[in-house]
């Protein structure tokens, strides 16, 4: 029997228009364990100061947290050093950190920028403006009928041309794994850099750099039980080393003259202004709780609640599934209930207590592609319960009778 | 809370095929779209005189957002371009809750029923989308009447 971690997040124990709260819209962003609010509680009641610049003893102290954190994601994600970790604001600040400083300095007209269809827009649009800026043609891989990456599109579209290969790790509406480790290889053949989006994949399955060998990879610290507002780009040293600055200003520097400026070392060079040092010790304490759970419990629980949604859905007849014909997921389940449109499953849903997210979720050429205007889907992390699939299930099952429809 | 706003009413405009259909003499053609949600209609008017002589629709939304175009469209066959204006700020207004007066809201006619929209935050854009489209066309056809 699993620990009950009901206990350790208490806004699970809340209620949501009069009844228990069954929260399944952690792809968006997840719940945070009270040792995360202690340690954000901790940062700015008895340690804030900044950091970084500061001789004395508390701005030392806040230096310390920040750079423990720091430490604390190489080690979780195994870069080999902490110049390769980067806070930003987000994975969308890392993924445009990457766009604006390596994309728009290493590419030219004639260079190809190939992605997924599967892409949040936030390793699609910025991608979209390198491609107009520098003149490169951003390509596109599409899905098989199950959901999965099209092995023929990949070796047709990965060529000598691409300069950069950008791909989620885990698709945010269908919940599929793209196997980046030998994505990574076919890139670096034919001398293109893998850029890999791990905002799906970083908190719920081990994910090592260099196992991987990805070039760059990006995640936000919120959908890992961290506070909102920190974020983490992964780079490999060399290649950060030669990028420009992304931001400039304050921390990121050697030296200013009046007319130049000399540059930091890593990883300060991409740290401009006063950072996000109680969010920093926040992902600290959240990576602390995930290594307590341990991934293969993670794994289990979401695999079980998974499957166990996937084979409840397939019985209601008037329910259709989004990438569930395969093996090759996790956690996330989108579905669409005949001839009713998402925001009105969802209000219905959250009538009953039941989060879920409707919509485009931030991929509208992937729901597009799917032939659909929106969808709905549930995503479960390692708190959520049988209960709560139950209780999406029987509320489904009242959704059609609302609209007048049976 | 959801017998409120899922209606027999919302649930028949937001099933009528009457006003989803193409105008051979639109006037105007506008698009309105929620990012966030994905709704996404486009509604066509004709004109003549000041006066809307029909309107239709086409497009893929939710429930409210489905009912609430329809009604609206009901409500402005025969109106002018500047009462059209007014019922529009008079339903947006009900709908962010700062017009609450049901007499004076009896100018809606059916759409007056997608008051309790107002209670619901998350789905004031659906109920709107219509409206503002609308108000958008007639603001595009007076511009052009006066340039």
């Amino acid at each position: 029997m699993d620990k009950n971690f009901l206990n350790d997040f208490p806004i699970l124990r809340s209620r949501m228009n009069g009844h228990p709260l069954a929260y399944l819209d952690n792809s968006a962003t997840t719940q945070k364990p009270e040792s995360v609010v202690r340690s954000i509680c901790g940062y700015y009641g008895g340690c804030n100061a900044n950091p970084h610049r500061g001789v004395y003893e508390l701005s030392l102290k806040s230096t310390k947290i920040y750079e423990d954190a720091r430490r604390k994601v190489a080690r979780f994600v195994n870069a080999k050093s902490t110049q390769e970790i980067i806070f930003t604001k987000n994975a969308t600040e890392s993924l445009n950190l990457i766009a604006y400083s390596y994309g728009l300095t290493n590419l030219r007209g004639g260079d190809e920028i190939l992605i997924t269809i599967a892409e949040h827009h936030s390793n699609l649009v910025p991608w979209q403006r390198v491609a107009k800026a520098t003149g490169a043609t951003l390509n596109y891989i599409y899905l098989t009928a199950d959901g999965n990456l099209s092995a023929e599109d990949i070796d047709k579209k990965l060529t000598r041309r691409t300069k950069i290969l950008a791909i989620t790790h885990i698709s945010n509406v269908l919940g599929i794994v793209n196997d980046v480790k030998t994505l990574a290889a076919k890139a670096h053949e034919v001398g293109a850099v893998i850029v890999v989006d791990g905002s799906q994949s970083v908190p719920h399955i081990p994910v090592d750099v260099q196992d991987i060998d990805a070039d760059f990879l990006a995640f936000s610290g919120h959908k890992m039980l961290s506070p909102m507002g920190v974020g983490v780009l992964y780079g490999k040293k060399e290649i950060l080393d030669a990028m420009p600055p992304f931001l400039s200003g304050g921390d990121m520097i050697e030296y200013v003259e009046e007319q130049t400026t000399s540059y930091a070392e890593l990883p300060q060079k991409f740290e401009a202004g006063t950072q996000n040092v109680g969010g920093a010790a926040g992902l600290s304490a959240a990576i602390s709780y995930l290594q307590g759970v341990g991934f293969e419990t993670i794994e289990r629980i979401e695999h079980e609640l998974t499957t166990y949604a996937i084979d409840e859905l397939k019985r209601l007849p008037y329910v259709e599934l989004y990438g569930c014909e395969t093996a090759n997921k996790i956690g996330i389940v989108s579905f669409n209930v005949k001839d009713v449109h998402p925001h009105d499953v969802a209000t219905i849903l959250d009538a009953a207590g039941v989060a879920i997210r409707a919509g485009h979720h931030c991929a509208q050429p992937l729901i597009k592609y799917l032939g659909q205007n929106a969808t709905c889907r549930a995503s479960f992390y390692l708190y959520n319960t049988r209960r709560d699939v139950e209780r999406l299930i029987e509320t489904l099952q009242t959704v059609r009778s609302v609209m007048h429809l049976a | 809370m959801l017998e409120n706003i899922y209606t027999e009413l919302i649930a028949e405009h937001s099933q009528a095929k009457d006003n989803r259909r193409h105008l051979e003499h639109a006037t105007i053609t506008e698009r309105g779209h929620n990012p966030s949600c994905g709704d996404d209609i486009t509604l066509e008017l004709e004109v003549a005189d000041g006066v809307i002589k029909d309107a239709a629709f086409n497009g893929a939304g939710c429930a409210i957002s489905r009912a609430s175009t329809d009604m609206m469209i009901e409500l402005m066959r025969g109106k002018t371009l500047d009462e059209a204006r007014r019922l529009a700020e008079l339903f947006i207004g009900m709908i962010k809750g700062e017009v609450t007066d049901d007499t004076e809201l009896e100018e809606l006619d059916e759409a007056a029923a997608l008051k309790n929209i107002s209670t619901m935050p998350a789905r004031v854009k659906c109920a709107t989308l219509a409206w503002h489209t609308l108000d958008t066309a007639v603001k595009t056809l007076d511009g052009g009447d006066h340039a």
